[in-house]
């Protein structure tokens, strides 16, 4: 698609500026993490970056796209799918192609197997693998997401979580969405807890790890249950690694997160958006005109240059 | 001994129990009760109703949720679309919590009192 290049953002922030006001921003921005520290580039400069290695090691790029929820079809966006196809489009039109997407879960607004199916044929057509996570959403069935994970966790553990080694960074997808209790936000569990000890055990701390969830895992707002109960105790084991890229959708905008060499990332939906917290009387689907939709909305590429190079991120409306 | 004739009070007034409730007179069910759903928010979040009263909660979000009891076993409906809704009539007296399991900060509670 060209029309990236046709929507510039309003401002042109610099690297620090961004850095500090990405959370609410509805540009496209180049994220970069190197040793646990984000800076962050224009994406017009990302683009200009080219696939300089660094550090040595050839980069790798993935996608991450969240919040799909195919069946939504209320204000302020009649046509999920719509949406999620132009995303493809973007995700089709970047300058490398990306190695895998992270899905980081509602894909479906009410886990219908034609909701499933619809998201799973158009993002075929970006001719990569998809890994998956379920967002609340997609534990709609009777049996409480076991159509989630028939379809997406055959190699999966326990209720769903699993991990996987990419160019020497090692990816954990966690569950945060099975048995939610009442008062509650999100919850990871005992059992998962445990499994993510022995994952990370024989790991060297110089390795660097991306988790990526469906509810962030920091608390973002408590009383819209934007958070994880237990997620303390999944960060505890993660605090000795010197680069931890957490990825998150659920809240539908982009919000960041420093705390010590773990920075959070919450990512854009490709359905609608939701308030800033607080700032509504709930969460759920934020109207704004149509004319303001896309640029409410969007994909992330994460850009991985070991050694020196910086793991970097891209946020990109679908303006 | 003292145990085992205990046991067998209880096994009695249970029996009596029982076989009296067929005979209660019929009173006309109470007068149903509504919930909404609106912003992520049980409303009224607590309710107070007798014993038989048929409680029903109507979504009126633009969000998918569920009224399931904290137990998980006493009460559950499915997912609950915009305008979909979901009754339940109460038969015992008790305090029931239940929540949205899919957004659970939602909390609400029908306590219902014997007649």
């Amino acid at each position: 698609m060209a029309d990236s290049s046709n929507h510039k953002p309003d401002r042109r922030p610099d690297r620090r500026r961004l850095l500090e006001c990405m959370a609410w921003a509805g540009t496209g921005a180049l994220w970069t993490l190197s040793g646990g520290i984000a800076s962050s580039i224009s994406l017009d400069q990302a683009a200009a970056a080219g696939t300089r290695p660094a550090g040595g090691v050839t980069p790798f790029t993935f996608v991450q796209v969240s919040d799909s929820h195919i069946g939504f079809k209320k204000d302020p966006n009649p046509d999920a799918r719509a949406t999620f196809r132009e995303a493809v489009a973007k995700i089709k039109a970047l300058p490398s192609k990306p190695a895998f997407i992270l899905h980081t879960g509602d894909v479906s607004q009410l886990s219908r197997d034609d909701e499933f199916d619809d998201a799973d044929q158009i993002l075929k057509e970006t001719g990569v693998t998809t890994f998956h996570v379920p967002g609340e959403h997609d534990m709609l069935d009777e049996g409480g997401g076991k159509a989630f994970l028939a379809r997406y966790g055959k190699d999966a553990k326990g209720d769903g979580w699993y991990s996987f080694d990419h160019s020497g960074v090692h990816f954990v997808g966690l569950i945060t969405v099975k048995d939610l209790r009442a008062g509650g936000m999100g919850h990871l569990g005992p059992d998962q807890i445990e499994w993510l000890k022995a994952d990370l055990a024989h790991r060297p701390s110089s390795q660097p790890i991306v988790v990526f969830t469906h509810v962030p895992l920091w608390v973002v707002y408590q009383p819209w249950g934007w958070g994880v109960d237990d997620s303390e105790q999944a960060l505890a084991l993660l605090r000795r690694f010197g680069s931890v890229t957490v990825l998150n959708g659920h809240i539908h905008q982009v919000l960041t997160k420093t705390e010590g060499a773990i920075t959070f990332h919450t990512a854009r939906s490709t359905a609608f958006p939701q308030p800033v917290p607080g700032t509504a009387p709930s969460p759920g689907p934020m109207k704004v005109p149509v004319e303001q939709l896309h640029s409410t909305l969007g994909v992330r590429s994460v850009r991985v240059a070991r050694g020196h190079g910086p793991l970097a991120l891209v946020d990109t409306t679908l303006a | 001994m003292h145990v085992q004739y205990i046991g067998r009070v209880r096994v009695a007034a249970a029996i009596l129990a029982l076989s009296l409730a067929p005979l209660a007179p019929a009173h006309a069910a109470p007068a149903p009760v509504t919930v909404k759903i609106d912003n992520f928010t049980f409303t009224p979040q607590v309710i107070t109703v007798s014993v038989g009263t048929t409680v029903t909660w109507v979504n009126d979000d633009d969000t998918p949720h569920t009224v399931v009891a904290d137990d998980h076993k006493s009460f559950r409906s499915k997912p609950l679309d915009t305008d979909d809704q979901f009754s339940f009539t109460f038969t015992t007296a008790g305090s029931f919590g239940y929540f949205c399991s899919i957004h659970p900060h939602m909390t609400g509670k029908v306590v219902v009192k014997p007649n």
